[in-house]
């Protein structure tokens, strides 16, 4: 079972002389572990397909399932209660609170959820801590670096018992080392059974996805294979 | 790559022997490029003519045993080598960017499907690359830094395809909308020279 899976969605805006379609019957499914990247121009429908993945978005036909579950089959509280536990959110610009310290930051999704403030302070901690910036807790959003801020950002997706972590350009406004240390973290989420989903035109950050997906004018229209191992890069052709 | 030069910077740490060399050349590099010992000898038999190393004993025995030094000649010619930026003027003869224009020129030919076929490759060979630098420890800067080089110029060659798909879109847009069919490209000779096209 997968832990995200499109069948056939498709999303139109708007209606006749002014309909766009966003996206075109796609088909996409993340196992957990996985980490998928999804590469498209501005316009291809990259950052529909998130909304809709994430279910903050309800597609014109076909559908999506979390878990197995078709997310079209639940309540508003049940698909508010899944977006709540078990699907984390990265964005460009971080989103975080400015009123917020890092640690509140991170705790709000769990307290929002009915956790107590204390435990959900505990859970918010382990989560900074893992991501190396526990010592940033208790520090405002804009005491923080943009690295440090997007680290905050993670936490906050994959804090409690989330497993499903969807990144619109997560690593945009970085500089390429930060953006390297962001990559990095969103793949160990993923290595700790986390299913990853980000959307980029970078192919940097793209390259660290298990699958890229291709995107154009709404359509998957080709995916890489899984890559041979590295070795075949080092077979050697004498120097000249 | 300047074989010449790599083995003049390993010298300028010390005499060393011709194996010796060759193990650390590979070793800073990464293990990328590997290179021949007979590349070695030759390089070093060059480097010694010209008078920028010397052997440490009278030159009778050949092979691993002789040890050579770096001469002052050669600490100036390896620092004037690392300021001296390697010639960029004139761009590579570069098979892709031929492929994408010949599949522009040719009717019956999805331009756009060909780029694709090109960006999907050069995705899988940069992952390929991303998992290397994932599994490699932190502190082998040199190779990292190689991985970095190889990334950064796959990386300029999908944004290259990305553009050119974006100029593409565009102009079958508006050709769809001008009365007129849209011209044949052309590339003048000058720049079919420049980018190494033959007639």
């Amino acid at each position: 079972m997968s832990a995200l899976e499109l069948r056939g969605v498709s999303k139109v805006y708007g209606d006749g002389p002014t309909e766009v379609h966003a996206l075109r019957n796609v088909d996409l499914s993340v196992e957990a572990g996985m980490l998928v990247a999804v590469m498209g121009p501005s316009g291809s429908g990259k950052s529909t397909l998130l909304t809709i993945a994430g279910s903050l978005e309800v597609p014109t036909s076909g559908e999506v399932l979390v878990d197995g579950v078709p997310v079209a089959n639940m309540s508003r509280n049940d698909r508010a209660r899944l977006r709540r536990r078990s699907i984390g959110y990265v964005f460009q610009d971080f989103n975080l609170l400015a009123g917020l310290t890092s640690v509140e930051n991170v705790a709000l999704p769990l307290e929002l959820d009915g956790v107590t403030a204390k435990k959900a302070r505990v859970a918010g901690m382990h989560a900074l801590e893992e991501l190396g910036i526990g010592d940033r807790a208790s520090h405002f959003p804009d005491e923080l670096s943009g690295g440090e801020r997007q680290r905050v950002a993670i936490a906050r997706a994959v804090v409690g018992d989330r497993h499903l972590l969807l990144a619109d350009e997560p690593s945009g406004a970085l500089d390429s080392v930060n953006a390297e240390a962001v990559i990095r973290l969103v793949r160990a989420a993923c290595q700790r059974g986390v299913a990853g989903v980000i959307v980029t035109h970078d192919a940097q950050l793209a390259s660290w996805a298990d699958r890229v997906v291709f995107l154009r004018d709404g359509r998957i229209v080709d995916q890489t294979m899984p890559p041979p191992g590295p070795e075949s890069l080092l077979s050697p052709g004498a120097t000249s | 790559m300047s074989v010449r030069h790599a083995l003049l910077a390993l010298l300028s740490e010390g005499p060393k022997y011709g194996l010796q060399l060759r193990q650390e050349f590979e070793a800073r590099t990464g293990e990328v490029w590997p290179l021949n010992v007979g590349q070695v000898y030759t390089t070093l038999r060059r480097l010694e003519r010209d008078g920028l190393v010397e052997s440490d004993d009278d030159g009778t025995e050949e092979g691993p045993q002789r040890g050579f030094h770096i001469t002052p000649e050669g600490e100036a010619e390896l620092a004037t080598w690392l300021r001296t930026p390697p010639d960029m003027t004139s761009p590579p003869r570069d098979e892709l960017v031929i492929k994408v224009l010949v599949a522009l020129a040719l009717p019956g030919v999805d331009v756009r499907d060909v780029v694709q076929v090109h960006r999907r490759y050069v995705v899988e060979l940069m992952q390929q690359w991303t998992r290397l630098k994932e599994d490699a420890p932190e502190h082998d800067v040199g190779f990292l830094l190689v991985v970095d080089a190889e990334l950064f110029r796959l990386d300029s060659v999908i944004r290259w395809l990305d553009a050119a798909d974006g100029r593409l879109a565009r102009l079958a847009a508006d050709a769809k909308d001008a009365p007129e069919p849209a011209p044949a490209p052309s590339l003048s000779p000058r720049l079919r020279r420049r980018v190494g096209m033959r007639r």
